[in-house]
């Protein structure tokens, strides 16, 4: 069964940094509790997405000419189209949902970590507790009772909205467009281009500032689009390993 | 020095623990010594293929259980072998070590017990395969965010082929595999050194993690261990104390360059400006090819 590809648009513009995101997909998906800290990074103590935090916004205080300016950020698995996590799996526990999303089946996962090193975002990580990967699933149960995900249907704001991904891209260039006119020049989108290094990101995103101020990668790419010369290299390294072998083999007597 | 959140890293950490770095170590040397037996058979020279077997035994028996531990869910490995992925050099890899081990194994039977000679001798054959155990590593690596391993792809397979060679060959020469272990471990110290240094060249400022911290002082150490190995057997081999200090010094070099690859991804992973800079790098060249 193959439905319409679906994602995120998250409009950091509207976000207000409650962090209702982070509350509601701990509930809905049981996520644990991953530390009480205070890490001093303005209201930021959750520090960055993990095995434990599959929401988390980020709070950047600027000053701009003696004015402050508060960035807010609700962040999330960019269930990208090219998804290195899905595709260095070994065991087929990283898998693409019929919504087109990127979701971990826990009774296949055997915790050999390669997802995490390869995700160009930093998104998925280990369980120390239980020893296997976990991330964001795009509420995969709600989206099979077609209910919006937990973070979507818990933002006051509509700062994250849900839905087809082509309507979510639509209504990202709209709103661009607004703030443009309305004079927030460093307004960008993040992530809508099916062109860039991951095919384009399931979750689009709009910004205040460059990717980087937000903890994101400016031009992420999936480390397999060279997976072809890698593997070109390894056969020229294995075959000059064969021939160093054979030379030694019949360079004289022993 | 570029934006960052907090000074925060953005890509994660590997979770993977010294059993890693460890079986590439053992995996490569297998794959090198694989391949030196059956030369060695087909040169008629069955005590040396025999000597040569045994290391790659060694080699792939120490493999699995370095990798299973490594596995958050150990119980679990076998899940390694529900799907052969060509995207992912880890499920490849897993097919390459159940291949390897196998055949290996039956080379063994036939050359130490005289079991299976029919099979025996065709596993053997296989090994001229071996080297793939050597050089995968390298692929999983690379094929991965961390930018000190994903811009080396083009040198690691290198290194790791040569450290295999090195390994394989000392290992085969402290148990009596006279001149043609001791060529082919004194090849892969000089193809050890030479990539390694060709590798943190061509990183440039991504190499960085190669003359810092941990991993700056295994690949520092790995280069002193490797010369001096090579330098003692190459001088003093034909003797027993020669070639037992030689080649003890290059298993260390072999070891000591494998961890201060694990360890550089780990330094190369918690700073931001290793992912943002290059990428702001490509991101104005771009600008500036399509400004023309």
């Amino acid at each position: 069964m193959t439905t319409e590809r679906v994602g995120f648009f998250t409009d950091t513009s509207v976000c207000i940094g409650c962090k209702a995101c982070e509350v509601a997909c701990k509930e809905w998906n049981d996520v644990p509790e991953d530390g009480l800290d205070f890490t001093g990074h303005s209201y930021d103590n959750t520090g960055a997405l993990g095995a434990d935090t599959w929401r988390h916004v980020a709070f950047i205080e600027q000053d701009r000419d003696g004015a402050m300016r508060w960035l807010m950020s609700s962040d999330v698995c960019k269930h990208c189209t090219s998804a290195a996590c899905l595709e260095v799996c070994p065991t087929g526990a990283l898998f693409r949902t019929e919504f087109g999303t990127v979701v971990v089946q826990q009774d296949v996962c055997n915790g050999c970590g390669y997802c995490v090193p390869a995700c160009p975002y930093g998104v998925i990580d280990r369980r120390e507790d239980d020893g296997r990967a976990h991330k964001c699933t795009l509420c995969y149960d709600r989206l099979k009772d077609e209910m919006t995900p937990a973070c979507a249907k818990a933002c006051p704001t509509e700062s994250i909205q849900f839905g087809p991904l082509d309507e979510m891209r639509e209504r990202a260039f709209e709103r661009l467009e607004v703030l443009h006119v309305a004079g927030e020049s460093s307004a960008q989108l993040y992530g809508e281009d099916p062109g860039d290094g991951v095919g384009g990101q399931g979750s689009i995103f709009l910004l205040l500032d460059e990717p980087e101020v937000y903890g994101l990668p400016p031009d992420p790419v999936s480390t397999t689009r060279d997976l072809g010369s890698m593997w070109r290299a390894a056969a020229g390294a294995g075959a000059a390993l064969l021939a160093g072998v054979a030379l030694a083999s019949f360079g004289g007597r022993r | 020095m570029s934006d960052s959140y907090y000074g925060r890293p953005i890509l994660k950490e590997p979770v993977w623990t010294w059993e890693i770095p460890v079986y590439f170590f053992f995996g490569g040397m297998a794959g090198a010594a694989a391949p030196f037996a059956l030369i060695s058979e087909l040169r008629g020279d069955e005590a040396l293929a025999r000597r040569a077997w045994l290391v790659a035994l060694a080699g792939v028996a120490a493999s699995p259980p370095l990798l299973i531990a490594d596995l958050g869910r150990p119980e679990r490995f076998h899940h390694m072998l529900r799907v052969l992925k060509p995207t992912s050099p880890m499920s490849v890899g897993s097919w390459i070590l159940g291949a390897s081990s196998t055949a290996v194994a039956f080379a063994n039977a036939r050359s130490l017990f005289g079991w299976f000679p029919r099979l025996g001798r065709l596993a053997g054959a296989t090994a001229v395969l071996g080297p793939a155990l050597s050089t995968y590593t390298a692929v999983l690596m690379a094929d991965t965010a961390i930018p000190v391993w994903h811009e080396a792809r083009g040198e690691l397979p290198f290194v790791f082929a040569s450290g295999a060679a090195m390994s394989a060959g000392s290992a085969m020469a402290l148990i009596g595999g006279g001149a043609p272990a001791r060529r082919l471990a004194l090849m892969g110290a000089a193809g050890e050194l030479t990539s390694t240094t060709v590798m943190e060249r061509r990183l440039g400022p991504l190499g960085e993690p190669y003359h810092e911290g941990a991993a700056g002082r295994a690949a520092r150490a790995a280069k002193a261990l490797t010369a001096a190995g090579a330098l003692m057997m190459a001088l003093r081999g034909r003797r027993r104390a020669g070639t037992v200090a030689g080649g003890a010094l290059m298993l260390a070099g072999a070891l000591g360059t494998r961890w201060s690859v694990y360890k550089a991804g780990f330094q190369s992973a918690a700073d931001p400006k290793y992912v943002v800079e290059p990428q702001r790098a490509r991101m104005a060249a771009r600008a500036e090819a399509s400004a023309r």
